[in-house]
C-alpha cells in the first residue's frame, strides 16, 4: 500500500490544482463547552475563495485527466450498447418470462437511491441548522443530479423503444389516450421528474453567488461570458440576499417532504403489486432509509479522494466525514431492522407464499446475493462503532464501497427473487444478465463519473458563500469563548466582559 | 488584486474628489469587515437614505434589520404556486382519466382522491419550487447583466472578501462631497464614484 501510494504521489499531489497540501487536523474531539471548528487551519474569506476557485482556474491535473478519460471511456459502453438495445430490441436484456424486471429496474432504483443524499444534506440538514453541511452540500447536490440523470435513463430505454418515451407524460398522442394515473409507474414519472427539477433549481440557486465569484475573478473572456451569464448579474446585494435566503429556506422546506416522497413512490412500484415479497407496507420507510444510506456512501466514495486531490482537508474535515459515517451507521441499522421486520411479518402474517418468498431469499437460488447484501449493508457499517475506524479515511472509503455494492444487491434481491419464484412453481425460472445488461450498468457509472469530473473542473466545488458564513460564526464563537475565559480568570472584569457579549 | 487595491487611489474609476454630481450614478464604499459594515448600515438607515444597498460575500446575520429591510412577499407567491399545483394536479387527473377518456381499470372508480394524491403532491412541490425560484428572480430583478457596480475593479471583491455600501445616484440625499465624507467617517477604507 505504502509503495503504491508513493508511486502515485506525483499524480495525487494537490499542488497540481494550485492548492497546497492541506494538513489533516483531528477536530472530532467532543467538548461540551465549545463548538468544534468546522473549518480548520488559518482560513479566512480570502483563502477559502482562492482555494475553491483555483480548482476551476488552474490547469487540470494529470490525475483529473486520468480520471476523466477513464470515466469517459466507460461511458462509451453506453454509446455502444444503448444503440444495440434500440436496434436489436428487448431481447438484448437478460429478462425472461417470470423475471420481466431485470437490471434496468435494479439500476433505476439504485441510482435514484444514490440521489437521495444530496437533497438530504442540502435540505433536511439545512432545516436542522447543521452547519457541517456547508462544506459538502455542493458536491453532494451535484452527485444527486448526476445520479438522477443515470436513473432517468433506464425507464427511457428499458422497453427498447426509446422514441415512445414521451408516452410516460400526459401529452396528447396519436391514440388520443392519456396515461393511467392510478399506476405507481406513472407516479414515478412525476416523483422523479419533480425531484430532478427541484434538485436542479436548488443546486443552481445555491451556486449563483459562487458563480458570481468566479465571474469576478475570471481573466479569460470566454469564462467572463460563461460565468457572467450563469451568475445572472448577482452583486451580493443585501436586498437580494434577503429574498434569496427566504427562497432558499422555502426550497429546503419543499425539498424535505419531496425527498421522503420520491423513494416512497419508487417503493410503490413494488408494494402496490401483489407479488410475494413486494406487497408490504414497510416498503416506503425502508426504501427511504436505504436511499439515504446508499447516497451517503456514494458521497464518501467521491469526497474522500476529492478532498485529498484538491487540497481541501481543512474544509471537508474529519468531523464532516465522521458525521457522515454516523449517518451511514444509523441508516444501515434501520435497513437491517427492516430486513428483520420483513421476515417477522412474513412469519407472523401466516401467508404461505409470503413466508416462502423470504425463506427463499435467504436460502434459495439467490442466497449468494442475499448474503452479499446482508454482509455489506448490515455488518460492514458496524465497524463505525469505533471512533478510530470512523475517523480513518481508508476504512471509511472501503466501507463506502461495500455499502454501494450492498445496496445494489438489495435492489437485485428484491426485484429478482420475488419474480423468479412466485406463486406457481411451474412458472419459476432463474434470471441471469446478458452482456448488454452488465455493459449498460457499467456505462451508467461512466456517465456518473464523467459528469462529476466535469463538475469538479468547471463549477465551484464548495459552497463558498455558505462557508464564509460558517467562518464568521466560528470567529464570533471564538471571540465569545475567549471573553468567557478571560472573565473566569479575572473575576473583577467578569461582569463587564459578559455584559458586552 | 492585492495590497495596492486597499489604498484609496483608483485607477479605473473616479475618486470622490474629482467626480461631479450630475454624471454620478453610483457611489461605492469599501469596508474591511462585516462588523464595520453593520455599524455603517445602521447609521445609513437612521440618516434616511432610501436607494442604497449593502454588498456582502455571504449573507450577514442582522444586516437586514440594520438596513431596515421589510419581510419579503415571496412566501405568499410560493403558497399560490403550491395551491395551483395541487388543484391543477387533481383537475388534470380527473379530467384525463374520468372525463375526456374514461379509463376503466379493474372496476375501480374513474376518479378518487386517494389514488390522485401522489401526483397532486408532486405537482404541488414542483409548482411551489418554480414559484420560489421564479419569485426570487423577479423580486430581485434578475437576470440583469449590466450594473454600474461592475465598472469598478475594486467591487470585484464584493463576491469574495470585502464589504460594500452603494448609494444610487437617484437617492434624494445623494451628494458626492457629503456622502463620501460620511462613509469615510463610518469606517470605509475607500470611496468611489461611478459616472455615466
Amino acid at each position: 500500500m505504502k509503495r503504491l501510494l508513493d508511486a502515485l504521489s506525483p499524480v495525487l499531489r494537490p499542488e497540481l490544482t494550485g492548492n497546497a497540501e492541506s494538513p489533516e487536523v483531528d477536530n472530532t474531539a467532543y467538548s461540551p463547552d465549545s463548538r468544534v471548528d468546522l473549518i480548520t487551519g488559518a482560513n479566512d474569506n480570502t483563502t477559502i475563495t482562492d482555494k475553491v476557485c483555483s480548482i476551476v482556474e488552474e490547469k487540470p491535473t494529470i490525475g483529473w485527466w486520468g480520471f476523466f478519460l477513464l470515466a469517459f471511456s466507460v461511458l462509451g459502453l453506453l454509446g455502444i450498447f444503448v444503440p444495440f438495445l434500440i436496434f436489436w430490441g428487448v431481447g438484448t436484456w437478460g429478462v425472461n418470462n417470470p423475471v420481466g424486471w431485470g437490471y434496468a429496474i435494479v439500476n433505476f432504483v439504485f441510482w435514484v437511491g444514490i440521489g437521495h443524499a444530496g437533497t438530504l444534506i442540502s435540505a433536511i440538514l439545512f432545516l436542522f441548522r447543521q452547519k457541517w453541511r456547508t462544506s459538502i452540500n455542493r458536491a453532494a447536490e451535484a452527485m444527486t443530479i448526476f445520479a438522477v440523470i443515470c436513473a432517468g435513463m433506464f425507464p427511457g430505454i428499458h422497453v427498447g423503444r426509446a422514441w415512445f418515451a414521451y408516452w410516460m407524460f400526459p401529452l396528447p398522442n396519436q391514440m388520443e389516450l392519456w396515461p393511467n394515473f392510478r399506476s405507481p409507474l406513472l407516479w414515478d414519472v412525476f416523483a422523479v421528474g419533480t425531484y430532478f427539477t427541484v434538485s436542479l433549481l436548488f443546486w443552481y440557486m445555491g451556486m449563483i453567488p459562487d458563480l458570481a465569484t468566479l465571474r469576478d475573478r475570471a481573466k479569460h473572456s470566454v469564462r467572463k461570458i460563461a460565468y457572467g451569464a450563469l451568475s445572472l448579474g448577482w452583486t451580493g446585494s443585501n436586498r437580494q440576499w434577503h429574498v434569496y435566503e427566504r427562497s432558499y429556506l422555502l426550497l429546503a422546506a419543499l425539498a424535505t417532504p419531496l425527498v421522503l416522497s420520491v423513494h416512497s413512490v419508487v417503493s410503490f412500484d413494488f408494494a402496490v403489486s401483489q407479488v410475494p415479497g413486494w406487497h408490504t407496507t414497510i416498503f416506503p420507510p425502508y426504501f427511504v432509509a436505504g436511499a439515504i444510506f446508499s447516497g451517503f456512501a456514494m458521497v464518501l466514495t467521491l469526497l474522500v479522494p476529492a478532498r485529498q486531490l484538491f487540497g481541501l482537508k481543512d474544509v471537508i474535515t474529519l468531523k464532516h466525514l465522521e458525521n457522515m459515517n454516523k449517518i451511514i451507521m444509523l441508516t444501515g441499522m434501520l435497513v437491517g431492522y427492516a430486513y428483520s421486520q420483513e421476515f417477522f411479518m412474513a412469519w407472523y402474517g401466516g401467508v404461505k407464499v409470503e413466508k416462502f418468498a423470504f425463506i427463499n431469499r435467504a436460502f434459495g437460488q439467490y442466497a449468494w446475493a442475499y448474503w452479499i447484501m446482508i454482509s455489506c449493508n448490515v455488518l460492514a457499517p458496524q465497524i463505525f462503532w469505533f471512533k478510530k475506524m470512523r475517523t480513518n479515511v481508508w476504512v471509511m472509503f472501503v466501507v463506502s464501497i461495500f455499502v454501494n455494492i450492498g445496496m445494489w444487491f438489495e435492489r437485485f434481491v428484491i426485484t429478482v427473487t420475488s419474480l423468479a419464484n412466485d406463486y406457481t412453481s411451474s412458472a419459476w425460472d432463474y434470471y441471469s444478465p446478458k452482456l448488454a445488461d452488465v455493459m449498460i450498468m457499467l456505462g451508467a457509472f461512466g456517465l456518473f463519473f464523467t459528469l462529476f469530473a466535469l463538475f469538479c473542473r468547471f463549477l465551484p466545488f464548495i459552497a463558498m458563500s455558505e462557508v464564509r458564513g460558517v467562518l464568521a460564526d466560528q470567529a464570533h464563537s471564538r471571540a465569545a469563548a475567549s471573553a468567557r475565559h478571560s472573565s473566569e480568570s479575572a473575576a473583577d472584569s467578569a461582569s463587564a466582559s459578559q455584559g458586552e457579549n | 488584486m492585492s495590497a495596492e487595491m486597499n489604498n484609496s487611489v483608483e485607477v479605473h474609476t473616479i475618486t470622490a474628489e474629482t467626480a461631479t454630481d450630475a454624471k454620478a450614478v453610483l457611489m461605492l464604499a469599501e469596508f474591511e469587515t462585516a462588523d464595520q459594515l453593520m455599524e455603517a448600515a445602521t447609521s445609513m438607515r437612521d440618516q434616511g437614505f432610501k436607494l442604497w444597498d449593502c454588498h456582502t460575500p455571504y449573507p450577514v446575520h442582522g444586516l437586514d434589520s440594520a438596513m431596515g429591510i421589510r419581510p419579503t412577499l415571496l412566501p405568499w407567491i410560493v403558497l399560490c404556486g403550491g395551491f395551483a399545483g395541487f388543484c391543477g394536479g387533481l383537475l388534470m387527473q380527473g379530467w384525463m382519466n374520468a372525463v375526456d377518456y374514461p379509463f376503466l381499470i379493474s372496476g375501480k372508480p374513474f376518479f378518487s382522491i386517494p389514488a390522485s394524491i401522489p401526483v397532486a403532491f408532486e405537482l404541488t412541490i414542483l409548482l411551489s419550487a418554480f414559484a420560489s425560484f421564479g419569485g426570487m428572480l423577479a423580486l430581485n430583478g434578475l437576470p440583469r447583466f449590466y450594473r454600474p457596480h461592475f465598472r469598478s475593479d475594486r467591487f470585484r471583491r464584493a463576491t469574495a472578501d470585502r464589504f460594500f455600501i452603494s448609494i444610487d445616484g437617484r437617492d434624494r440625499q445623494f451628494d458626492i462631497g457629503a456622502n463620501s465624507k460620511l462613509l469615510r467617517e463610518l469606517g470605509a477604507n475607500a470611496v468611489e464614484v461611478i459616472e455615466e
